[in-house]
């Protein structure tokens, strides 16, 4: 079975459907834009929660160092408005940068497989690559779990080996 | 290319800084200057039977100066100070700018100069990233991460658990 699911996030092998999201300058984010490059979307529940700004914060940690020396975007995802998103970037001193699927409210989390019944993003990662198929994904057991940075370099390993089976 | 995936927290190594006993308990943790929990759980720790491992394990974003305060720990390993340092640092979280740490190095009787050349070396920055490479490898995502017998405790720690592995008083 491919393409989204009530089950889990969108699995390794599917196309990415079209979405659009917003970034933080109010510009759109779609589909066209993860082309070409190898991409972590990190889909985190709400802004300034506690596990999110762990989380944002150890993944920053990886991204310039290790990340981008691989060539690889990594963008923030939530439910959270754009300008909310901003803020919270810039609490943290960040750089990873934000989408916002704010309105219609979770539309893009639905199209990935990864909007909670609770009303915002599961904790989930997925990796794009350059041809827009979903190399790896995977969501944490509650929206409460941290998954680790290795996660990241796992699925970015089986993406380079063919495989992205979480 | 670097790589960050996954492998085991490595076990105690020639270059980890530990003290303790000899035969008590082994607690390795992954731990930051600046994180509060980290100085708690460092207090309940000193109290116990127990022999610690410190590894580095500092989130910038959390801690601006979890990074900087590291490498004062290091640069004073370098002159045979690092658990003197790593005391005084937990002592006081308040007071981890340059000038703080100039003060805790001449409290110990450092050679300032070099403490000053060696915090900011590449030599002690590597140092600094291996010890959060094996952890974030190990899956360490928070600080304090305790290692007792394997078992991995992320968060808070309660006394309970130190008893539990056996740790009694000094």
């Amino acid at each position: 079975m491919s393409g989204p699911s009530a089950d889990g996030p969108i699995r390794a092998g599917s196309p990415v459907p079209e979405f659009t999201l917003l970034r933080e300058d109010g510009t759109e984010f779609t589909r066209a834009d993860l082309e070409g490059n190898t991409t972590v979307l990190v889909f985190y529940p709400f802004a300034f929660s506690p596990v999110c700004t762990d989380q944002i914060g150890l993944y920053e940690e990886v991204l310039g160092d290790y990340l981008a020396k691989r060539g690889v975007s990594m963008y923030g995802v939530s439910c959270d408005a754009r300008w909310s998103q901003t803020a919270f970037r810039e609490k943290l001193g960040v750089g990873i940068a934000q989408l916002s699927d704010f309105e219609p409210k979770g539309a893009a989390c639905r199209a990935f497989g990864v909007y909670h019944p609770g009303g915002f993003p599961q904790r989930a990662l997925v990796i794009v690559g350059p041809d827009v198929v979903v190399g790896w994904s995977y969501q944490a057991p509650s929206p409460g779990d941290l998954p680790g940075a290795n996660l990241i370099f796992d699925g970015l390993d089986a993406v380079a080996a063919g495989s992205g089976t979480a | 290319m670097t790589d960050l995936s996954s492998a085991p927290l490595p076990g105690l190594c020639a270059q980890d800084h530990v003290r303790g006993p000899d035969g008590a308990p082994l607690v390795i943790v992954y731990g930051d200057f600046e994180c509060p929990y980290c100085a708690a759980a460092e207090a309940k720790l000193h109290g116990a039977r127990l022999r610690i491992a410190f590894r580095h394990f500092p989130v910038r974003s959390s801690h601006p100066r979890a990074w900087p305060a590291a490498g004062a720990a290091e640069a004073a390993a370098l002159q045979g100070r690092f658990w003197e340092m790593h005391d005084l640092l937990f002592a006081d979280q308040g007071r981890l700018e340059d000038p703080h740490l100039w003060a805790r190095a001449r409290t110990l009787g450092l050679d300032l100069d070099r403490f000053d050349a060696d915090r900011r070396s590449p030599l002690v920055a590597a140092r600094i990233r291996g010890d959060f490479e094996s952890g974030v490898r190990g899956g360490v995502v928070t600080t304090p991460t305790l290692v007792i017998d394997g078992a991995v405790h992320a968060g808070r720690i309660e006394a309970q658990l130190l008893e539990d592995h056996g740790a009694g008083e000094p």
